[in-house]
């Protein structure tokens, strides 16, 4: 353990160990700390997971977080849309999305706030959250835990959530699996009777009260609440040296 | 040997008032963007665009031609939100069909093979189901499964950039992603296909492997040779986005006195002065 790691990089941890038991599939990450994440957890104990550029290839070696577009890449495959797409339905994916909105049963949105005939902010559309959600497994990465983003109910759903796929009957749940939800105050899942969403663990320094306050439903608090893991030195190593050295990932979470 | 080549006014000719016209490519890249910006100067209206959205979809609600618009997203990928169409649909001045990514691919692929709908599993649970009551679903003959029936994209027209094209309408991708371009072919009644450079049959190969002469000039009736026609998008290898025209274009949706200069500046003016004023070949 390393005492000194900041706040993004024990979130990066954090993303890293949505991936763990993942195998060889491919980790889809949105977002730079979900993106250094994936690629740690390649490098370190998950080391059959497949990554890509976030474009068109998946690569047997890391690029850092802002590798100029023309920079060289160790290409193992090729991943355009359409491969995608194939992929996603076939299940050998596990995707770390955003999330504007997300309420306790995992229901996610990106689509647009307000009502979806005429909203008050259109934002980018559900984009893929529909297919991935009953296809794979897929977790989310929120930077700014807050009341506006973990709301009781979402606007649009984009990503489903356990109680919606089990309304929508056993096709729609039958590969759904929302696993973790990462956030800068810590690790949520839905290892609940229900499938409601559970403190998994809280990042050093965080309270229950703290983060309860933060979100916008009643959160299932286990009888003792861990402590989000720290990053290894070789984790720490890997995160400043290899994969972020430009230190892109404070400007998702602020040292601080 | 047919020789198809066409110009964008001829194109733009082909289409009419109400027409449902697929537009390929994928958020801010490689769009026949030449197309779109004659289309703007057109006094067509009423259209239904069907795309992967990027600037076309934005600049057709500025335009105020559009009527609806069906797409998984609409981006300009380095800025993420679309102003334009943000507006219009905040502004309910424009009808939306909001389908998961993989759906609208199934779609095309169910008009392509002249099926009325294909099966599949996204969509289930989300708002795409709620929002779209006609969608619907369809019960295994095989099993106990029931699958979302996703309804056939069928086209009047597709409109498509390519890196390289024949006269006769083969079609030649060099970039790392032909997208989805292959499907809106075969989803429309007709398309057109613009691209960077029209090159003799046999000089394919000198440009790229046989695997990137992706369209068959069975699916198209028109070439545009249209150098630079997908800026500000970019047209990977032959050239990247324009970040700086980009920005000027989404920073036009502040204002309607901002939506004119821009329009002033890059749409009513000729292709020719616009190619002059990007600095083509720079």
């Amino acid at each position: 353990m390393s005492a000194d790691a900041t706040l993004s990089e024990i979130c990066a941890v954090a993303c890293a160990e949505a991936w763990r038991g993942s195998g060889e599939v491919l980790a889809s990450p949105i977002g730079t700390i979900p993106t250094i994440g994936a690629r740690l957890a390649a490098l370190t104990f998950e080391p059959d997971l497949v990554y890509g550029d976030g474009d068109a290839v998946a690569l047997a070696a890391p690029l850092p977080i802002g590798a100029p577009a023309d920079a060289p890449k160790v290409v193992e495959s090729w991943l355009p849309f359409g491969k995608m797409f194939d992929i996603v339905w076939s299940g050998k994916r596990h995707v770390m999305m955003g999330a504007t909105q997300i309420d306790r049963f995992g229901n996610q949105n990106i689509a647009c706030i307000g009502p979806w005939d005429r909203p008050k902010a259109q934002l980018l559309g559900v984009r893929g959250a529909p297919g991935n959600t009953v296809n794979h497994p897929t977790s989310y990465w929120v930077p700014a835990h807050g009341p506006r983003v973990f709301v009781a109910t979402v606007d649009c759903v984009s990503g489903v959530g356990y109680d919606r796929a089990a309304a929508a009957g056993p096709t729609a749940s039958r590969y759904h699996h929302v696993h973790h939800v990462v956030s800068n105050k810590g690790v949520f899942d839905f290892e609940t009777p229900d499938h409601s969403m559970r403190i998994r663990s809280l990042h050093p320094g965080v309270t229950v009260a703290e983060v309860q306050e933060l979100t916008g439903f009643p959160l299932v608090v286990p009888a003792e609440v861990p402590t989000t893991r720290s990053p290894t030195a070789e984790e720490l190593r890997l995160i400043r040296e290899v994969l972020d050295p430009a230190g892109a990932r404070t400007a998702e979470v602020p040292d601080p | 040997m047919p020789d198809k080549r066409m110009t964008e006014a001829e194109v733009v000719a082909e289409l009419r008032d109400g027409m449902t016209i697929g537009i390929a490519g994928w958020g801010s890249r490689r769009k026949p963007m030449s197309i779109v910006r004659e289309i703007l100067r057109s006094d067509l209206r009423d259209l239904t665009v069907v795309a992967y959205g990027g600037p076309e979809i934005g600049l057709l609600c500025a335009s105020g031609q559009l009527r609806k618009s069906v797409y998984g997203f609409v981006s300009l990928d380095s800025i993420p939100l679309e102003p334009h169409f943000r507006n219009a649909r905040q502004q309910g001045t424009i009808e939306a069909t909001e389908l998961d990514e993989g759906m609208l691919q199934w779609g095309l692929r169910a008009a392509a093979m002249r099926v009325d709908f294909l099966p599949c599993r996204a969509g289930l649970g989300s708002a795409v189901a709620d929002n779209n009551p006609e969608f619907a679903t369809v019960r295994s003959p095989y099993g106990d499964d029931e699958y979302l029936a996703m309804p056939a994209l069928r086209l009047d027209v597709a409109l498509l950039h390519a890196n390289r094209a024949d006269a006769r309408g083969n079609a030649q991708y060099l970039g790392p992603d032909w997208y989805f371009d292959d499907l809106f072919a075969m989803a429309a009644d007709r398309t057109f296909v613009s691209c960077e450079r029209i090159v003799e049959p046999g000089d394919f190969l000198a440009e790229g492997p046989e695997s990137t002469i992706r369209i068959n000039r069975m699916y198209t009736e028109g070439v545009v040779e249209a150098p630079w026609g997908a800026h500000f998008t970019h047209c990977i290898p032959d050239y990247p986005r324009d970040e700086q025209v980009q920005r000027e274009y989404a920073d036009s949706a502040k204002s309607p006195e901002a939506w004119a200069a821009f329009r002033a500046k890059y749409i009513d003016i000729p292709e020719a002065d616009y190619r002059r004023m990007i600095g083509a070949g720079r």
